[in-house]
């Protein structure tokens, strides 16, 4: 059994859908493919990869269109003879082949204001209860495969990267704000620099992330309420004004 | 930012590499709620049928008769539910996809007419008050629980009709709907950072336990009330003018 994989070849200036033929072996998935094509027939095919096995998140790409892990994709998961097609992310410039410059991603993630601790208790210790931290568990399993900032309509076709800091930095900005510990506020941040209300909560996000975080429904749309409470909420900004504490 | 060259991976209207017909779920879902969405409109302006016997359609519920008004009186008791429809978190994530095309599914190139302000600008800023939309429809659930109530009233006994059902049914999927509506589960709880520090907080714990349980299926909830509240009107509708005669299941 053989599988035809169309993979983009080029850079962000030129650059064309080559096909490969590629023998199938069992359990294989894309990546196993993209290295089979590496030894025998492309020796410079560009791509990026660590682990093969869903835990690093480089190996991300767009396979039948459809942002994914290329080594936890399988290649029984296709129709038998029709050909795969294999390109970079479109969110993020190409360098060559597969491989994308998502520096961009580095750039917000450091504008994100730091976790910020309470003052410790009176032993010099700090104690967490695990019903406080449950919550937060899931945003710590983000492999930042960036195949969810790949996928948002934000970003991809909007390119309002300017203004948006797209859905992984929103579950990274969840983390820290829903931490028991955490006493930094980054309404204002949420707000202005990250751009939440650019999201408009049609959920490609979680769709596509590997690690199954419920990315709207847990992350972000929390995040929008919180900063409904601070911004747009008439009653509870009386209420602060009342008391003076606005 | 030119990601890869466009003669190669095309941008625009429905430019794709996906091979699935991604364009069935959105088309779907945009008939559904058109069809949802016309039925109700329509049923809400006959002002006639809504009712029979002991039963009440949702349509027209809480009841207000007052021929002084110049619109049905429906229009007006059916706007908060229907701003707390526009406004939910679900519905609007369907219609961004459906109606507006923005996106009409992931990963396919969508219509780009001026420059992208998502809902950070009026009037779609509009929607962070959703919340003040639930606090205005959580008050129609007494009204709805004794509408339950009085569809067990039969010429001043006790009894149980189809009707009933329909109607219990309608006014269950509608608690449902408002109970794992996002907004609720942050105001129950979700807005706290630290659950176990008091006993109150830890009140809110189960509160937004529960209510992330329901929330998870906030979807389902969407479409079986919409479902259910035209059903319930169409069975009184049918029955008030004579199409169909109730069935006494006790
Ligand atoms: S839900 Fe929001 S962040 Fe996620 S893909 Fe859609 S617009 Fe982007
Ligand atoms: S949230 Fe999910 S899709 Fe996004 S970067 Fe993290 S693991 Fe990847
Ligand atoms: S190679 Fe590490 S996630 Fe695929
Ligand atoms: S009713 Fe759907 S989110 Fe509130």
């Amino acid at each position: 059994m053989e599988a035809v994989l169309k993979i983009f070849r080029g850079d962000a200036t030129s650059g064309a859908f080559r096909d490969y033929t590629v023998p199938l072996d069992e359990g294989m998935v894309v990546l196993d493919a993209v290295h089979w094509v590496q030894a025998h027939q492309a020796s410079d095919l560009a791509c990026r990869w660590n682990c093969k096995a869903g835990r690093c998140g480089s190996c991300s790409a767009e396979v039948n269109g459809k942002p994914r892990l290329m080594c936890m994709t399988r290649m029984d998961h296709f129709p038998p003879g029709e050909p795969i097609t294999l390109a970079p992310m479109k969110a993020f410039p190409v360098l060559k082949d597969l491989v994308c410059d998502v520096s961009w991603n580095y750039s917000v993630n450091r504008r994100i204001p730091a976790f910020k601790p309470a003052p410790p208790e009176a032993d010099g210790t700090w104690r967490m209860q695990q019903v406080d931290i449950d919550r937060v568990q899931e945003f710590r399993k983000c492999i930042e495969c960036f195949l969810c900032q790949d996928v948002c309509h934000v970003l991809r076709d909007h390119d309002r990267k300017d203004s948006f800091a797209g859905p992984r930095f929103l579950v990274r900005l969840a983390g820290l704000e829903m931490h028991p510990l955490d006493v930094e506020s980054r309404g204002a941040h949420l707000k202005e620099e990250a751009g939440i209300g650019f999201c408009n909560i049609t959920k490609c996000c979680t769709e596509v992330c590997p690690e199954s975080i419920h990315i709207t429904d847990n992350a972000i749309i929390p995040l929008k309420e919180r900063v409904v409470d601070e911004f747009y909420d008439p009653l509870r900004r009386l209420w602060r004004r009342l008391r003076g504490s606005a | 930012m030119v990601a890869v060259p466009a003669e190669v991976r095309p941008r625009g209207f429905a430019a794709t590499e996906r091979r699935d017909a991604w364009w069935v779920a959105p088309l779907l879902q945009g008939l559904m709620l058109a069809v949802f969405i016309s039925y109700a409109t329509w049923a809400a302006l006959q002002n006639a049928n809504y009712h029979w016997g002991g039963y009440l359609s949702p349509l027209y519920s809480p009841l207000i008769t007052a021929d002084w008004i110049p619109v049905p009186p429906s229009l007006l008791i059916l706007l908060p539910p229907v701003l707390f429809r526009a406004t939910c978190y679900y519905y609007r994530k369907a219609y961004y996809r459906s109606y507006f095309l923005d996106p009409p599914a992931c990963a396919v190139g969508e219509l780009r007419a001026g420059r992208y302000r998502g809902e950070t600008a009026f009037p779609l800023v509009l929607q962070n008050l959703h919340r003040y939309l639930f606090y205005a429809t959580f008050l129609y659930l007494p009204f709805l629980w004794s509408d339950v109530v009085h569809a067990t009233r039969f010429g001043g006994s006790f009894g149980i009709g189809l009707g009933t059902l329909v109607i219990l049914a309608n006014t269950t999927a509608l608690t449902f709907y408002s109970f794992s509506c996002h907004s609720a589960r942050h105001l129950v709880g979700g807005g706290l950072d630290c659950f176990s520090r008091t006993a109150a907080s830890r009140a809110c714990h189960a509160a937004w336990k529960g209510a992330s349980v329901l929330n998870a299926r906030h979807m389902l909830f969407a479409w079986m009330s919409f479902f259910t509240v035209c059903s319930a009107d169409l069975y009184v509708r049918l029955l008030a003018s004579g199409v169909i005669h109730d069935v006494r299941l006790l």
